[in-house]
């Protein structure tokens, strides 16, 4: 019988520093001086503070089996977690319709919610299943034809994707359908035509749907900045801006392209009270190295501990930016370039592809990048920056 | 300007996002099992409410007023079995610690089992049905090595083998201490030296002279280190299975007289024949010495012979390192007169000093006298350093 008694606690606590001191990301266990010491602060909106989420749960709570709270739950989280970047919904998000999820063949709203999540984590192959369950259910639902090509662009296929956006006609607004179908067309040869397009488009269109507005000014600042004019690329970043909602992606292309320009400064300005999520800390570690802003060390320190954190968690949906920040941060581009390479595998977007081109470039290793340069000819994928690295890097060898 | 400064740092230590995680460590050591449990506040509140006052902020008095509410909650959330029998797991502390997604409840606890486990079983449900991507991640500490998992609601329990290592592999690890702590316990190098130091002269006259044959010398230092080896073999050996049980500091003691008198004999000889006599009833409180060593390496109760002989032969072997580097150059350089005056007369002076220093620190525990003892040690951790 094995006893734990007051003369063995010595041991006890021996081990518990044992422990203590191997644990890499656990700083030091203390006990906290006054009652009134503040050790959390929740986030403004949750599920207490956000009325029709509370009201949401209790009904939930309530009819634990009805199918349309459940989802309307799930898809109010998800909501949250988009806006404030906070990956726990995703997960308050699942659980909400977790008596379904497990079903052979579940309800297409859950089919639509788990295709969400799972687009989230980066498995991309089982949710495009799982649109494609939603499609053969009901060839005309919107919704899972953009899914299934903003997945599809973001593998690099480009045709498969234009396919599935010409599905959005009828089925959504003239704007979404447009947005789509041009960017799958700028990035497989066609920028020019896509970017008079849309921005005839946008132009043309009043719509109430912000979001939209904002996903469709986003995808023009981008074709912009790939055209190489920077001068309508500032314009519509600080149009999609003007909406006034908070999108982190939106905010991380902008830095990019001001951290392209060198203008790291207002990277600083713009994000110095926003490092919660990664991309966004990352950024402004970026932007705060080449200023030689103090603040640097600790924020590389930040970063540095996330990236831990994911690690353990044995998740690669940071695989982007953990690679950018081995390349330009920690300065080790074998490692980035062996992250660039994995992230390349699963995602397939402008941005990854420079990755691996940039990494490539610090460690003059030409042959690794090989087949994504042919890649990048077979796709004629027309990005200004990108190419003048692709052509350093071809002089190169 | 002051507020500025204020609000600069505030928003310094804003927590990034990341999906939740709790990190459990379990230990075990000489059949102790022990956790410590790090769950973010946020999870614990969303699971069990701590903001009583719903202010979005959780002080340390909310979290006290819900320490058992807390604890129960995580503790039923695990169950813990050793070779397939359930143990049971006893809250002891709760304190708190920061991650980089913000505050973590630290929870300390012990684990009680039935039987010594030779395979520990672990089911974790914590938060799953809360939030599925919750992941719990262990670290499993044992004799050294460290296991980890990642629990999730598609693998929510594991099974570890535990002391699977060896006993040759535990023999070797307990020779190789008996060695490090021979090169490192100058008090046994010392006295052995001191009791070397003649062997390769001899007495007449009142003076030194040295011996004609190496087989004289070899016979000497070989009965000396026999009656040594085998005295301080036996009260290892009595010590460690517990039948032999001194006060520390009076062991101690008498290893420092011991180095004491061995090195004076050198300089006013009272004991010429029969050193080896000397040796083995000094020998027999080395042991003793030796034996408090082990016992902190933690000994494994079953295979304790096994780290017995093991660590006595380690010790024997840093024993006959030692000799076999000094008998040869005692022998060669044994008819200069710097070994007999220099090396015999101010080595064993300074041999003695340095004991008598030992003996009235650890006899008397003079402070002003520790930094000396205290310089080995931190001379011992700077080798070991290296090592």
């Amino acid at each position: 019988m094995l006893v734990f008694t007051g003369k063995n606690s010595f041991g006890i606590v021996g081990i518990l520093m044992l422990l203590g001191l191997t644990n890499t990301i656990c700083a030091k266990p203390y006990i906290p001086q006054s009652s009134d010491e503040i050790l959390e602060q929740l986030p403004l909106l949750n599920n207490r503070t956000d009325k029709q989420l509370q009201q949401l749960q209790r009904q939930l709570s309530a009819e634990p089996n009805n199918l349309q709270v459940a989802s309307a739950v799930a898809n109010r989280f998800i909501e949250l977690a988009r806006s404030e970047s906070d990956p726990r919904y995703y997960g308050y998000a699942e659980a909400a319709v977790q008596k379904w999820w497990r079903q052979p063949e579940p309800p297409i709203s859950v089919l639509m919610i788990r295709a969400n999540l799972r687009q989230h984590r980066h498995d991309f192959e089982a949710a495009l299943r799982d649109l494609r369950l939603v499609i053969t259910e009901n060839p005309s639902n919107g919704q899972a034809w953009l899914s299934l090509a903003v997945i599809q662009s973001v593998q690099g296929n480009y045709e498969d994707a234009r396919i599935s956006c010409l599905h959005l006609k009828r089925l959504s607004s003239h704007l979404t359908e447009i947005a789509c179908l041009s960017n799958a067309a700028s990035l497989s040869g066609s920028a020019q035509q896509a970017y008079a397009l849309l921005k005839q488009t946008v132009e043309n269109t009043s719509t109430p749907d912000t979001e939209i507005q904002r996903w469709a000014l986003t995808l023009l600042a981008e074709i912009a900045v790939r055209l190489g004019d920077d001068k309508a690329a500032e314009t519509h970043f600080l149009q999609a801006l003007a909406l006034n909602q908070r999108d982190v992606y939106l905010l991380s292309s902008y830095c990019d392209f001001l951290l392209d320009q060198g203008r790291s400064k207002q990277v600083i300005e713009l994000l110095k009270n926003d490092t919660r999520p990664d991309s966004l800390l990352l950024r402004l570690a970026l932007a705060e190295q080449i200023e030689g802003t103090a603040s640097l060390t600790e924020h590389q320190e930040e970063m540095q501990q996330r990236i831990e954190a994911y690690r353990l968690r044995d998740e690669n949906i940071h695989q982007r930016e953990e690679a950018r920040f081995y390349l330009e941060l920690l300065k080790q581009p074998k490692e980035a370039l062996k992250l660039a390479l994995q992230n390349w595998q699963v995602q397939r977007e402008p941005a990854d592809a420079r990755l691996v081109i940039d990494a490539a470039l610090a460690c003059q290793d030409r042959v690794a990048a090989q087949p994504l340069l042919a890649w990048l000819k077979e796709k004629k994928l027309q990005d200004k920056i990108l190419q003048q690295h692709v052509a350093q890097l071809e002089q190169g060898s | 300007m002051f507020i500025l400064v204020l609000l600069e740092l505030f928003s310094s230590t804003v927590f990034g996002h990341k999906p939740s995680d709790s990190y459990l460590a379990i230990g075990t050591q000489n059949n102790k099992i022990s956790g410590q449990w790090d769950i973010a506040l946020r999870d614990l509140d969303y699971a069990v409410g701590l903001d009583d006052n719903r202010d979005n902020k959780i002080t340390w008095g909310e979290l006290q007023q819900h320490q058992q509410q807390v604890s129960a909650y995580a503790l039923s959330h695990l169950s813990i079995n050793a070779n397939n029998q359930a143990c049971t797991t006893q809250a002891l502390e709760q304190l708190v610690d920061k991650h980089t997604d913000g505050a973590y409840a630290v929870l300390r606890f012990a684990v009680v089992c039935p039987v010594l486990p030779k395979a520990l079983g672990l089911s974790y449900k914590l938060f799953f049905d809360l939030d599925p991507s919750h992941r719990g991640l262990l670290r499993l500490q044992q004799a050294g090595t460290t296991q980890t998992a990642i629990f999730s609601p598609e693998q929510p329990a594991r099974t570890f083998e535990l002391g699977t290592k060896s006993s040759l592999r535990e023999f070797f690890e307990f020779a190789k201490e008996g060695v490090w702590h021979i090169w490192i316990g100058y008090d046994h190098i010392l006295f052995l030296i001191s009791l070397l130091l003649p062997a390769v002269v001899w007495r007449n006259n009142q003076q030194w002279q040295p011996v004609l044959r190496f087989r004289t010398a070899f016979f000497d230092v070989l009965k000396i280190v026999t009656a040594f080896t085998l005295a301080h073999s036996i009260t290892l050996s009595l010590a460690t299975l517990g039948l032999v049980n001194l006060p520390s500091r009076w062991v101690e003691s008498a290893i420092a007289a011991s180095v004491l008198l061995a090195a004076l004999n050198n300089i006013y000889p009272m004991v010429l024949t029969r050193l080896w006599m000397v040796a083995f009833g000094f020998g027999l409180i080395h042991g003793l010495g030796f034996a408090s060593v082990l016992t902190d390496l933690g000994l494994p109760e079953n295979s304790l012979i096994v780290a017995l002989l093991g660590f006595n032969v380690g010790v024997e072997m840093g024993q006959f390192a030692i000799v076999s580097v000094f008998l040869p150059i005692a022998f060669w350089v044994r008819r200069s007169w710097y070994y007999q005056k220099l090396t015999l007369g101010f080595g064993s002076g300074a041999i003695a000093i340095i004991a008598l220093f030992w003996f009235l620190d650890r006899s008397l525990n003079i402070s002003s006298l520790a930094f000396l003892s205290r310089m080995s040690v931190s001379l011992s951790e700077r080798l070991r350093d290296f090592s």
